[in-house]
């Protein structure tokens, strides 16, 4: 047993987190950045918190991934960072020249109070911001929040920094990118696409955290969203926000700067969810839904109708991201299956109500927390009692899996194991699909290991 | 097979990796990028503060110490005090195996625990939660220890982790509490957090069993963290030559075997970086010597174990000794007769950690190649220089704030295991007593040795050496490999190893050949890129009817 201490008697627990379902803000709000063209993450605090973050991230992409430092040492760490943040602005433009620097900072910076506005105020006062270069900020104090309230930081900073208004209305779109995997963005351009709108998509790491090997490496791969594209988000029609959580605030904030209005939207995973969005779209931009979406719908229906037997009150449990599990337990429900333990470790009271009220309507006797102690110690306790058929979530699922002998599909992020999830999207129909396989594969492979020799089945 | 390559003036080398510095950064680097000569060895720059705005390989004191040190210590419950990322992040990803004896023995190493702190307790303190949640891991899991560790920001608010842990010893009576200071922000690197540790387990582990440890021959492992299974091979050649291993620290480790570690009679030292401070202190304390060894590379291997066996002094041992590398041997010899030629005369880098990018060489010298640069990521000069610049490196200010402990012969268990004479009769046969060479000594005249390697340097390095493999962490791993050279992770071992011992020695050959020969290599470049895309003379068709 690897996780052998873990019992079946759940016990309240207000001080220790064990086995966290979630991470801290800096290292969303890294991968944010990444999805802007020619810009280098900064992290503003001392060493660690970079190196840890730059390594998730290699880990779960299997890509470069650069970010800076300001190195704080003890003397910075009392002093504050400023001189460092400063001294690092030079040297970042002089040697690795990106367009963009983008500083989130750590709990060390936050902690004694540095001021990142005051403080790239003064970077560009100095001139130490080259002509046409921009260094932007995102507060990223990771004793609020997750990983996922860090990614909206950053998004909302790209937002308020970077959007203007010129007055004069661009017939485009913004679609604001909840935390989704490069190959999700990369299938929301090609569905805006065929669906003939004109987008905004930010952030878009497409082409950033999925480039090709050609033998050489570029520090700023080709994709990305441009600055361009985010100063003319203030003049696009309507944004939508996939993802209450991660996209919602820079919409909101997108409205208030340059009053784009938005309508906030679950990402499009699953059928429902994938409904709404295309919907959503359709109305905005007063366009027709094309004959390749609805039969590409038709697709997922049809092999949801062909193969509910095989799904019909199979028992899941799940851990993430709010963003994700929302439309995921929703896609679940419509599949038949039974999501009865979900947990995630970042708070918020908008995604909990959204949560219980998709449960109390569809599946009342589902365990639910997020939030604090929100994580996979419970959620593994609550699988002792209540067993399940299935464990959807990160990398970390896989020592319960084991020691509980249950099929396990990896799904969000963390995942430091596999690979797949950064070419191959989860969203849309066609990513719906490829989800229901796995699933499929996942229960059925099983069903063909556990198999009576006299039950086994040729065809199924 | 490549004929040797032509190796590049590494004057011209250095002045290429730092002209696109600004001035003052380019002053600083430069002091830490030397040409080597083993004879007369170059002082090198090490272990100061990383230039902010430096992409670089460098960690925290937090992974220093319980990453490294505390992190291989199976039944420890480990309690990260901060935020959750720190605790996160540290979570199993160092490969550190363990393998406990029954399936009822404690291990916690799967587990990761942190306080989570929330912004009223970086406000209002966090002491009150970290004892709650001090007493809901005794009260889950009664562990023999929890160890507290903190990260940055506690230091800055001003938790008293130590007054906390005592406060919950007491309290339980049966379970060792102890803390560690160990905020990310000290020192430059991870380095200052190997020294905190050390100092933590000397304090609140190491003595506190003082039952006579059972064997004849009776050592510790200092500095091996069992990556990859790297202690199990250690441990399989041991029993086998009749070595008893009192204590590892920290790989495969538990708390019993490190209380009882005094009652050793020698401690052998593989990664000094990281636990050379113990070696000192049980020395000074118990009159346990160390001895700088090294298991990595099967020459090394065999050499290592014959200073033990010379150290012992005891014939039967030696034999013993010899017999298993006699038997040993031929299975190396065979492995490396067939690989040589498809890697002879390749060259290699290594920048990586505080002890491997100078162990590695020699399974490179093993295999025929050449390392034609190399560098630690968090080493001080002793590692570079050897230990007898010790005495003329300044303490700075990033360092002076690290305890030193002022440790003096224990009354009753000092005890010293080789007298004056005996320690300089063992010299006179070689064997360097709590000695340490450093690398540099073992590297070619003129090949280039660069301390803190920064990303920009590295893709400099590789555009002008041009290396058949670069060694480094997971942070560098797909950069190196995106310039089409392969990258072997040196922390990780890319998720491979063990490569320690004989066996190890044989798989690491494996993994090499693998990586340097493998075909992928040559098909970077599409068909169409290589042939003129697009300039074909139309279709070259023939029927075969024709
Ligand atoms: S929780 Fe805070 S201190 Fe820890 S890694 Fe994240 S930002 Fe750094
Ligand atoms: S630098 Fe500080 S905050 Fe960052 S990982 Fe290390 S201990 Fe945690």
């Amino acid at each position: 047993m690897l996780l052998r201490h873990t019992s079946k008697e759940v016990k309240v627990r207000e001080g220790l987190t064990i086995n966290p379902a979630k991470t801290c803000q800096p290292i969303g709000a890294m991968y944010a950045a990444l999805g802007i063209h020619g810009c280098l993450p900064h992290s503003h605090g001392s060493q660690g918190c970079c190196s840890y973050h730059r390594s998730t991230l290699t880990r779960h992409y299997k890509e470069p991934v650069m970010a800076a430092t300001s190195s704080f040492t003890e003397g910075a760490s009392v002093f504050g960072g400023q001189a460092n943040l400063l001294a690092a602005i030079d040297t970042i433009f002089a040697v690795y020249e990106p367009d963009i620097i983008a500083v989130h900072s750590t709990c060390l910076s936050e902690t004694i109070g540095d001021d990142l506005q005051q403080m790239t105020k003064k970077a560009k006062d100095d001139g130490k911001i080259p002509e046409g270069k921009y260094v932007i900020y995102a507060s990223t104090p990771s004793f609020i929040g997750s990983h996922v309230t860090g990614y909206a930081n950053m998004v909302t900073g790209m937002a308020t920094q970077f959007a203007e208004s010129t007055g004069v209305k661009k017939s485009q779109f913004n679609i604001i990118a909840g935390w989704m995997e490069p190959s999700d963005m990369r299938e929301i351009k090609r569905l805006a696409k065929v669906m003939g709108i004109n987008i905004v998509l930010f952030p878009d790491t497409s082409d950033v955290l999925d480039a090709p090997q050609t033998g050489k490496h570029v520090f700023y791969p080709k994709g990305g969203t441009t600055v361009d594209e985010l100063k003319s988000s203030g003049d696009s029609i309507a944004s939508l926000a996939l993802g209450s959580v991660s996209a919602e605030p820079a919409a909101i904030a997108l409205e208030k700067k340059c009053k784009v209005p938005f309508e906030t939207l679950d990402i499009p995973i699953g059928l429902s969810a994938t409904d709404r969005f295309i919907m959503a779209i359709s109305k905005v931009a007063g366009v027709t839904v094309p004959e390749e979406v609805t039969a590409d719908r038709g697709r997922l229906v049809d092999i949801m109708c062909d193969m509910e037997q095989y799904l019909h009150g199979k028992k899941v449990a799940l851990f993430g991201d709010p963003d994700q599990l929302l439309p995921l337990t929703e896609f679940l429900l419509d599949l038949s299956m039974k999501p009865v333990h979900i947990v995630s470790g970042t708070p918020g009271q908008r995604f909990e109500k959204q949560m219980r009220q998709l449960l109390d309507e569809r599946s009342p006797e589902t365990n639910f927390k997020s939030g604090l102690q929100a994580d996979m110690f419970l959620l593994h306790q609550w699988m002792k009692n209540e067993p399940v058929d299935l464990l959807i979530g990160n990398t970390y699922g896989k020592y319960m899996a084991r020691d509980e002998d249950i099929p396990f599909i990896r799904f969000g992020f963390p995942i430091l194991d596999r690979i797949g999830h950064s070419y191959f999207p989860n969203i849309g129909y066609g990513g719906s699909l490829r989800l229901l396989e796995k699933i499929l594969n996942a229960i059925m492979d099983r069903q063909d290991r556990d198999a009576l020799e006299e039950k086994f089945e040729l065809v199924m | 097979m490549e004929a040797n390559k032509i190796i590049p003036d590494p004057a011209q080398v250095r002045e290429e990796l730092i002209h696109k510095y600004p001035a003052k950064v380019a002053k600083k680097r430069s002091k830490s990028i030397v040409i080597n000569d083993p004879e007369t060895i170059p002082e090198v720059q090490a272990n100061v503060r990383t230039v902010p705005g430096i992409i670089t390989q460098r960690g925290c004191c937090y992974a220093g110490c319980k990453g490294v040190v505390l992190g291989p210590t199976r039944d420890i419950v480990n309690i990260v005090h901060g935020p959750i990322g720190c605790s996160f992040y540290a979570w199993l990803t160092r490969r550190n195996q363990t393998k406990p004896e029954t399936l009822m023995d404690a291990n916690y190493i799967p587990y990761c625990f942190s306080t989570d702190m929330q912004e009223e307790n970086i406000v209002f303190g966090g002491e009150k939660k970290l004892k709650i949640a001090i007493q809901e891991a005794y009260d889950l899991f009664h562990p023999k220890s929890i160890a507290i560790f903190s990260t940055c920001p506690v230091g800055l608010i001003g938790d008293d982790v130590h007054a906390a842990a005592r406060e919950m010893k007491e309290k339980f009576g049966d379970c060792n509490v102890f803390g560690f200071s160990c905020e990310g922000y000290r020192g430059v690197s991870q380095s200052a957090g190997h020294h905190i540790a050390n100092n933590g387990v000397f304090k609140h582990m190491v003595g506190r069993d003082n039952t006579p440890s059972e064997g004849k021959f009776k050592l510790n492992l200092l500095g091996e963290y069992n990556i990859g299974g790297d202690a199990f091979e250690i441990e399989r050649i041991f029993e086998k030559v009749g070595i008893t291993l009192v204590a590892s620290f920290s790989g495969n480790s538990t708390v019993g075997a490190i209380e009882n570690s005094h009652t050793a009679d020698l401690n052998v030292i593989l990664c000094h970086r990281s636990i050379n401070y113990m070696g000192d202190m049980m020395e000074t304390k118990y009159g346990i010597p160390w001895m700088k060894i090294n298991f990595v590379g099967a020459e090394s291997t065999a050499k290592s174990l014959r200073k033990i066996g010379e150290y012992f002094g005891d014939e039967e041992l030696k034999a013993r000794i010899e017999a298993v590398i006699a038997e040993e041997a031929p299975k190396v010899k065979a492995v490396i007769n067939e690989i040589m030629p498809r890697t002879k005369g390749k060259t290699a880098m290594l920048f990586v950690g505080g002890s491997r990018a100078h162990h590695y060489q020699d399974l490179f010298t093993e295999l025929g190649m050449t390392t034609v640069a190399a560098g630690y990521e968090f080493a001080h000069r002793d590692d570079y220089e050897g230990r007898d610049v010790l005495p003329g490196i300044k303490v700075d200010a990033d360092s002076k704030n690290i305890e030193e402990l002022k440790i003096v012969a224990d009354p009753e268990f000092y005890n010293p295991r080789k007298t004056e004479a005996e320690l300089e009769a063992l010299k006179e046969k070689g064997l360097e007593i709590n000695g340490y060479e450093g690398m540099m000594k073992q590297m070619t005249k003129k090949s280039l040795v660069v301390d803190d390697l920064s990303h920009y340097e590295s893709e400099k390095l590789i555009e002008i050496y041009k290396p058949d493999i670069f060694c480094a962490g997971i942070k560098e791993k797909y950069v190196v490999q995106k310039m089409g050279i392969p990258l072997k992770q040196l922390h990780s071992y890319d998720y491979g190893g063990p490569y320690t011992g004989f066996e190890g020695a044989i798989n690491f050959y494996k993994d090499i050949d693998r990586m340097v020969n493998n075909p992928v290599w040559k098909l970077i470049k599409a068909p169409w890129e290589t042939a003129g895309n697009g300039k074909g003379a139309g279709l070259a068709a023939s029927y075969v009817t024709q």
